[in-house]
């Protein structure tokens, strides 16, 4: 039995490891950094399934009454292992575009890092989803986001790169002082940080609600910016576009997913204030319109799948608004296979011909094997039968009709029958427009295995769901 | 034996991706698809209630949502319909320029969705099933179409996947609908809990309101109807023959299946506002087929307008009428598979459709104008044919429904105005006919030859069916029936 907590001390370390190595071996390959990672990670995931059990949060102390390992928590901790793997192959695939963004002598310096800054992003995911005080919270959030900043503008001879990190870096510290505003004014109402104490100071009637609901509004605008909600999804197209693609993943997946789990857990104090569900709903509804009518005119690929998460936000909102924990986290996971298929093509097919829409013009052609992994991806980002993505949507709507959330479920239909659009018109530039170019597209080995892998979740879990909702039972 | 029929043309598609020869593939699958579809119909036993050939697996036991299917007798013909029009449509396909591989998979797609959507008996993938056959419908329109073959994928697919969720939405709200002790994906379950009573008149109102429109949508109810001739003009042939044929059916079918045995207060809450709407398609869309001047259009705008008659049928609300819904969709889906099957082959040799450059293509192609004169008199509803069984049960169905309430009522109306409908009908197809077929031959088109000797066969199939049910409609009436004395005989006392 593992005790729960030295899964992430063992990622760390992970992460010094390499980086060590990057600095002081300078001679070999740096892609064999990466592949060490991925068999580290791989077998640290192994390791989520032989964890000893931890004291229920109720009488928690010491170290436990801000660190949990709830079967929430060790499925996230899954989750966010399996997205940095997945983060890792694409990121072997983009190297050749790292290694000719850096104006040096030595061709593969920083290789490394780009490999290993990862892996302390998801150590701080992992510490995240386990995180039940505020205090830990905003230090492994923190943990998370400054990781990013370097990843965000990685290939910084670019400007495009440049400008995003740039948004990015001012707008997360902006989000982060909202953050530790609204933590003080909860904290000074209620006295507490651990969001199980706060439940019970909340409960408390002689306790002053406005103030605390104050400061849970800011903490929202935090995790707003986080989840990419409207209104503090401004950044999200430009630092998506400019970032270097496995990292637009990574922020799309990893950063997102961790978002919601917060958001789960943070809200469940406030739940008996009828306020915060009413703001909830409002910014669901505007995000879902937000997210699918501006990506309808998009031509660029990877800022269509921007907007995309923005409007997946919004349904992934709707599961919040309703508190349905489940089907939110089955959303997510949904989310992630489809999402990381769909980056994993762009990162090879970009490499050929470049982002646009229009550079997958007869991609069925060149590359049936793309073309049918990008067709199965926008199939279940669209919410067809039979894949996750549809299983995804069914729960999210199941929840709100039972809920009654009217509104939630028209404005829901409306904005998924536009998101056909938008990934059917992807289908289209691969499968009917003539290609520009006629040479056919290699795919290495470890990508098509992933690929097929991703491929066949997404297929299963759209006819057979039972397994994650299991998981999320236990 | 049924498993075998639902996942043959899913499997052949599967194989057909993965590199087996595609035409010989496709033609054994629909072909044995067929041959066990008529097995099962002789095996069928009729005086047996329920379904019967039941299979089941258990998908998630909390949401008691099972992979089940079953045929009852309106199951049944449903399938047979499936499985006959598939085989057309494979065997119809020629040469195909690109993706020789992918269209046929697509195709079988399409069958196997429509085949799974009709066998199934858990809600969940009777809608999943429909829905597979989305993408390939896009795909087919989008790069083997002709015209604005863009415009109208977009179209076709926009609209169906709005229809489908709000479907979705409807079909969520009556499985909440029921207690929570007796909640079920299942639809054996569903009706026995809409025989106890268990689903409230209120709910019945939203749910049948939701259900209309998700299914409306699907069958092109006016005023839903704008992407289907768009979309059937510039689908190639065999996909027009499928979609027009079976796929469509699937709302109307959904409609028998749900609507009439689980929600009896819904739908006479409804009645008026589907009374309206079946008239538009009736009258207003018939009068906008007269107007066509492409065949291929023609062909497109008279399918949406015969969905007006199988409405009337299920709005009728009696046996009489809704099993003469049930056998029109059948007769229906065969006459105009073989019309855009038909329609497709002159393309193929002339390279338009418009009226007014054909003329006289009998004198060239008899065996065509043959067949697509029998077709097109099966669609006016001409004695003789299984059209004119299923209206004239439609008719008196209706009618009997105004006359049981003893005042002037609606049904009368629109039952007149609905055999009105059928001159209009019969406007139209006879003058297609006159222009295309009769009248002087084009010096062009002196060298067209007559359709391949080998298409004969799926020709005669489709033609011999319908007389056969033309002249023996009893032989239907008989297996459909029972399916719905069993739900009118229950609702007789409310």
């Amino acid at each position: 039995m593992i005790p729960p907590s030295s899964l992430e001390i063992a990622v760390l370390t992970l992460g010094m490891v390499i980086l060590m190595l990057e600095a002081f071996a300078e001679r070999i390959d740096k892609r064999i950094l990466a592949f060490a990672a991925i068999g580290a990670l791989i077998a640290v995931l192994i390791g989520t399934w032989f964890l000893a059990p931890s004291p229920a949060q109720e009488q928690a102390t010491g170290f436990w009454s801000f660190y949990t390992a709830d079967p929430l928590s060790i499925f996230f901790k899954r989750f966010a292992l399996l997205t940095t793997i997945l983060v890792l192959i694409m990121m072997i695939d983009y190297a050749p575009v790292v290694v000719a963004s850096i104006p040096s002598a030595k061709k593969q310096t920083s290789l490394g890092e780009f490999f290993a800054i990862p892996i302390f992003t998801c150590a701080g995911l992992m510490y995240l989803v386990s995180a039940i005080d505020f205090v830990f919270i905003f230090v492994s959030l923190e943990l998370v986001t400054i990781s990013f900043y370097v990843l965000v503008s990685f290939t910084r001879h670019n400007p495009a790169t440049l400008e995003a990190g740039v948004k990015y870096l001012v707008l997360s510290a902006l989000s982060t002082a909202f953050l530790v505003y609204g933590i003080t004014w909860i904290f000074g109402v209620t006295g507490q940080t651990n969001l199980q104490r706060i439940t019970v100071a909340l409960a408390n009637l002689e306790i002053e609600r406005g103030p605390a609901l104050f400061g849970m509004v800011l903490v929202l605008v935090a995790l707003g910016f986080k989840i990419a909600a409207v209104p503090f999804q401004i950044w999200v197209p430009d630092v998506y576009q400019g970032a270097p693609t496995p990292v637009t993943a990574y922020l799309s997946v990893g950063s997102k997913a961790a978002g919601f789990v917060v958001l789960l857990r943070v809200l469940r104090p406030f739940l008996m204030l009828p306020q915060v569900e009413r703001l909830i709903v409002l910014i669901a509804l505007l995000t879902l319109l937000y997210g699918n009518l501006a990506a309808l005119p998009q031509s660029n690929l990877k800022r269509l799948l921007a907007y995309s998460s923005i409007a997946h936000a919004g349904y992934l909102l709707i599961g919040v608004a309703c508190f349905d924990g489940p089907a939110v986290t089955f959303y997510l996971v949904a989310y992630l296979l489809m999402t990381l298929l769909s980056f994993a093509v762009l990162v090879i097919v970009a490499q050929q011909t470049g982002e646009e829409i229009s550079d997958f013009d007869g991609l069925a052609k060149r590359s049936p094997f793309l073309a049918f992994a990008m067709l199965i991806a926008m199939a279940s980002l669209a919410g067809v039968p039979l894949t996750a993505g549809f299983f995804g949507k069914f729960f999210i709507f199941y929840a709100a009709i039972a809920q009654r959330q009217t509104a939630l479920v028209v404005v829901g239909v409306i904005t998924v029958a536009c998101g056909f659009y938008y990934y059917l018109k992807v289908v289209r530039a691969m499968y009917w427009q003539p290609a520009a170019k006629v040479d056919n597209i290699s795919v290495n080995v470890l990508s098509r295995l992933a690929m097929s892998a991703l491929i066949v979740a997404i297929v299963w879990l759209g006819i057979y769901p039972a397994p994650i909702l299991e998981a999320l039972k236990r | 034996m049924l498993l075998f029929i639902v996942f043959c043309p899913i499997v052949a598609a599967i194989l057909i991706m993965a590199g087996a020869p595609a035409r010989k593939t496709a033609l054994l699958a629909s072909g044995s698809t067929f041959v066990m579809t008529l097995l099962a119909f002789a095996l069928f036993e009729r005086w047996q209630g329920g379904f019967q050939h039941v299979s089941s697996f258990t998908i998630s036991a909390d949401w008691r949502l099972n992979f089940a299917v079953g045929l009852d007798g309106l199951s049944l013909i449903m399938v047979l319909l499936a499985a006959i029009v598939t085989l057309a449509a494979v065997w119809f396909t020629g040469e195909i320029d690109k993706y020789e591989n992918a269209f046929y998979a697509c195709l079988l797609l399409i069958s196997g969705g429509a085949i799974g959507a009709f066998a199934s008996l858990d809600l969940f993938f009777f809608y999943a099933f429909h829905e597979l056959a989305l993408i390939p419908t896009f795909l087919l329109i989008g790069i083997w179409g002709s015209g604005n073959r863009s415009a109208a994928a977009w179209k076709i697919t926009i609209y169906l996947a709005l229809g489908s969720f709000v479907l979705l939405i409807g079909l969520i709200l009556l499985y909440q609908s029921v207690p929570v002790a007796s909640r079920s994906f299942d639809i054996r379950a569903l009706q026995a809990a809409a025989v106890e009573g268990q689903i409230g008149p209120e709910a019945q109102r939203h749910i049948y309101l939701l259900l209309l429109i998700g299914f409306g949508v699907l069958v092109s109810l006016f005023p839903f109807h704008t992407w289907a001739p768009e979309a059937y003009a510039s689908a190639p042939a065999p996909a027009a023959m499928l979609h027009a044929g079976v796929l469509k059916k699937f709302g109307l079918y959904g409609l028998l299946r749900l609507a009439i045995p689980l929600l009896p207060d819904g739908a006479r809450h409804w009645t008026g506002l589907l009374i309206v709407l079946l008239l538009g398609n009736i009258i207003y869309i018939g009068l906008v087929t007269i107007a066509q001047k492409r065949l291929d259009w023609m062909l497109g705008y008279s399918s949406v307008m015969h969905m007006g008659y199988i409405f009337l049928g299920i709005a009728s609300a009696n046996i009489l009428g809704v099993t003469g819904a049930a056998v029109l969709i059948f007769a229906h889906g065969l006459s105009i598979a073989l019309l855009f099957g038909l329609a497709g082959e002159i393309r193929k040799r002339t390279g338009t459709l418009v009226f007014d450059e054909l003329g006289g293509l009998a004198k060239v192609m008899p065996f065509a104008g043959l067949a697509f004169g029998l077709a097109a008199f099966a669609t006016v509803g001409l004695p003789g044919f299984a059209n004119f069984a299923a209206e004239i049960m439609i008719f008196f169905g209706a009618f009997q429904n105004g006359w049981e309430m003893e005042r002037f009522h609606v049904f009368q109306i629109a039952t007149v105005l609905g055999l009105w409908g059928v001159v209009i009908s019969a406007v139209y197809m006879l003058r297609a006919y006159r222009k295309a077929f009769m009248g002087t031959l084009g010096e062009r088109w002196s060298s067209l030859v007559d359709v391949r000797r080998s298409l004969r066969v799926p020709v005669t199939l489709l033609v011999g069916a319908l007389l056969w049910f033309g002249f023996f409609p009893q032989t239907f009436v008989r297996i459909v029936a029972p399916a719905f004395r069993t739900y009118f005989s229950a609702n007789a006392q409310p």
